[in-house]
């Protein structure tokens, strides 16, 4: 691909990666997803973000990858969550961690903001969507920028928003309403935002009602954080609990 | 014909190791209308002269916008300042395109460098004959970029280019230690001084002849107006000019850019030029 | 042969590159003044992205554009329109006067006739006498100066509403600004009740000759 092979000069960033554009480029992007990942959450608490999403890779209805982490930490500022094909979010994990590398190596003392990512992603999945061969993803972006916290999601087409709080998927029906309603009590009873604690068990609690019902989630997924000055992701599993399963109508 | 057997060629070395060629298109810098530029802690300034090139043509345009956050002035041939300033502008912006963001001074220094750089070492082109003087605000502060025909480019405290900079250059080194702490207007006003000392005693700055451009926190690269320019040339009207240090510019040698930054590459050495400029 | 076998590496034919967001715009022009407003509401079928998204872009101190349809086709327009202003301010030391950023848009959109940016744009701003402009879009390109205009998810429920306050006006009996801005509120009101693309907040922009003053009404929300 072009954008690998290209020579590489000090401080020249190709802004946008051209691929997808010859026709003898084998990457067959776009028919319709293969190997799918479901629902990311996102949440912004007082001092940061925090995003959570599962490890299991679907092919078709089979449960084919169960340990394919999405939650990629960019650098000390940025993490990106991806749901969707798995293999372009690989894709576009590849090209970030080589903007990265080609910035570290230029040793200014810049490095990439969450916001700068945010847009960049937009217009790369833009792009494919305008060439009808689209990078079939959304992504959560996540970080904090000058002092405060910057939570925003792109989609396939380069639909890109911030908020507060974002779910892509099943979780927007099921997790959102659950994260909106945490949140709005929390400021209409103690004006503030949640502490990195409740967002945290925000997530938690919401993998859980996503594996209850998402028939396409998983009960090992990954919680990362980030705050102004540290940057970590989780490994953790759920125990779910079954016995409610008598309570509901169509498992007994 | 040639003053030299070595620079029938950009792309022919002497076995001094120079190019000549090269070396003659920093002579054209030294041409140029005088231009100093200074930053303290928070601003980049930049004071440059202007020139009518005869009574009845207009002063010519000293200052050039690149984007919100970098600006830039220049000795030398303002053609040539005008292509880099048309490739500058379409980085910066293709950067926001891109990246919602300003690009860092730094990075956009690497990329016109890089691009003066191709016509040094091309038989079928020329370097560019002029010196810029690009002053910026980012992340990191305030910056002063001084760039050369050679394609180098040093970060600086505080420079001076153009014809009888040496003079500017001898106040900026006399005065380097006040830069960093002083206000804006203290700056502008050090910047006035050092500009003014590059002139001849019968001629003084006015707001025609002067132009400023400022940027840095919370204030977009901004040239300043007539009025504004009259306003602050009245902060030094009246001091005693001291009498210029008499040069010769076109051997001015041992004028070492002041540096900042750890490593920061030692400059060029000023050519000592196998030819006389006047 | 080539030109019947489509040699091309295979694009995606079950993909539908555009979405509907939803959102609205209401804009109304005056003697001295221009008001453009938009909901806040960013949504795809049932669900609702955000409740935070002003549809407001100003492009200088005396024009704004207002944009609804596909999200990320405004997103691009916009920012290809940001970047066209500024090389024109850099290139002719000047901003843009709105009517000619009214002709820009217009070849803008043209420029995509075939994969048209699906975009209702509405450009609102005051013109070289001071007086208030506004231009009104298709996605393609049509261009039109009116008086005032309603566009996007609650477009065709705000106009005839427009359209029996103002319709009739006449030049000696002028929309004053009180009146427009309470207009305005009363058609994002209506239009918050029985479309649920619209709604969560609106936010405003009176274009005048000091300024642009902004302010926000509070939306139904569910």
């Amino acid at each position: 691909m072009e954008f690998v092979s290209q020579n590489w000069i000090p401080g020249n960033f190709k802004s946008v990666p051209d691929t997808g554009r010859t026709a003898h480029d084998v990457v067959q992007h776009g028919w319709t997803p293969i190997t799918t990942t479901t629902s990311v959450l996102g949440v912004v608490f007082e001092s940061g973000v925090a995003l959570a999403a599962d490890t299991l890779t679907s092919y078709g209805s089979m449960a084919c990858f169960q340990n394919n982490p999405r939650i990629l930490t960019v650098n000390q500022n940025i993490i990106v969550a991806a749901a969707g094909e798995y293999s372009d979010y690989q894709f576009i994990r590849d090209v970030v961690e080589e903007k990265v590398r080609t910035e570290k190596s230029l040793n200014d003392g810049i490095s990439m903001k969450p916001k700068a990512l945010h847009t960049w992603l937009s217009r790369v999945l833009y792009n494919r969507r305008t060439k009808m061969k689209p990078l079939w993803s959304t992504f959560l972006v996540a970080g904090v920028q000058n002092d405060v916290p910057f939570l925003g999601e792109i989609d396939k087409l380069g639909t890109a928003f911030v908020d507060d709080q974002i779910a892509s998927g099943y979780g927007a029906y099921l997790a959102l309403p659950l994260m909106r309603k945490a949140i709005d009590e929390k400021r209409e009873k103690f004006n503030s935002k949640l502490t990195k604690d409740e967002a945290v068990d925000l997530l938690k609690k919401c993998m859980e009602v996503l594996y209850y019902r998402d028939a396409r989630s998983h009960d090992k997924y990954q919680i990362g954080i980030i705050t102004k000055d540290s940057v970590e992701v989780q490994n953790l599993a759920l125990k779910p609990r079954w016995e409610v399963a008598k309570l509901v109508q169509g498992y007994e | 014909m040639f003053r030299n057997q070595y620079d029938s060629d950009v792309t022919v070395w002497s076995p001094q190791g120079r190019l000549h060629q090269v070396e003659y298109a920093m002579e054209a810098v030294k041409l140029g209308s005088a231009v100093v530029a200074l930053k303290n802690k928070t601003h980049a300034a930049i004071v440059a002269l202007k020139r009518a090139p005869n009574e009845l043509s207009a002063y010519q345009k000293k200052i050039i916008l690149v984007d919100d956050h970098i600006g830039f002035s220049f000795s030398g041939l303002l053609a040539d300042a005008r292509i880099l300033s048309k490739y500058m502008r379409s980085e910066c912006s293709s950067h926001k395109f891109a990246h919602g963001d300003d690009l860092p001074v730094n990075r956009l220094m690497t990329k016109v460098s890089n691009r003066m750089q191709l016509c040094t070492q091309r038989y079928d082109k020329r370097p560019y004959g002029v010196g810029l003087l690009v002053a910026g605000y980012d992340d990191n502060g305030p910056h002063i970029y001084q760039t050369c025909p050679s394609a180098n480019y040093t970060n600086c405290k505080a420079m001076a280019i153009g014809s009888r900079s040496q003079s500017a250059r001898t106040y900026l080194e006399r005065n380097l230690e006040a830069f960093k702490e002083a206000s804006l207007e203290e700056l502008l006003k050090h910047g006035m001084r050092a500009l003014r000392d590059t002139l001849p005693n019968d001629v003084n700055l006015t707001s025609k002849n002067v132009s400023i451009g400022v940027v840095g926190k919370d204030q977009l690269f901004e040239v300043y107006s007539e009025e504004k320019t009259q306003e602050k040339l009245a902060l030094i009207e009246g001091e005693e000019r001291r009498a210029p240090v008499p040069t010769t510019d076109s051997s001015s040698g041992g004028s070492q850019p002041p540096q900042d930054g750890p490593g920061a590459p030692p400059s060029d050495s000023v050519p000592a030029v196998a030819m006389e400029t006047e | 042969m080539d030109t019947i076998i489509d040699r091309g590496a295979p694009k995606a034919r079950n993909f539908e590159p555009y979405a509907s967001n939803g959102g609205s715009i209401v804009a109304i022009s005056g003697k001295d003044f221009a008001i453009v407003a938009s909901d806040t509401r960013l949504s795809e079928g049932y669900m609702i992205y955000t409740r935070k998204q002003s549809k407001l872009f100003q492009l200088s101190d005396k024009s704004v554009l207002g944009c609804t349809g596909c999200w990320c086709d405004t997103l691009s327009l916009t920012n290809i329109i940001q970047s066209q202003l500024k090389s024109y301010l850099y290139d002719h030391n000047t901003i843009m006067q709105p009517n000619s950023i009214a002709q820009l848009l217009s070849t803008l959109l043209y420029s995509r006739r075939f994969f048209p940016y699906y975009v209702y744009n509405v450009l609102a701003g005051l013109d070289n006498n001071g007086e208030g402009c506004l231009y009104s879009y298709d996605p393609v390109g049509h261009c039109e100066k009116v008086n005032y205009t309603a566009g996007g998810s609650s477009g065709v429920l705000m106009q005839p509403f427009l359209d029996s306050w103002l319709g009739k006006r006449t030049a000696d009996n002028p929309v004053t600004e009180e009146e427009a801005l309470s207009l305005v509120k009363d058609a994002f009101t209506a239009a918050g009740e029985r479309d649920i693309y619209t709604g969560d907040e609106v936010v405003y922009n009176i274009i005048k000759k000091d300024g642009i003053q902004t302010g926000v009404v509070q939306l139904r929300k569910d």
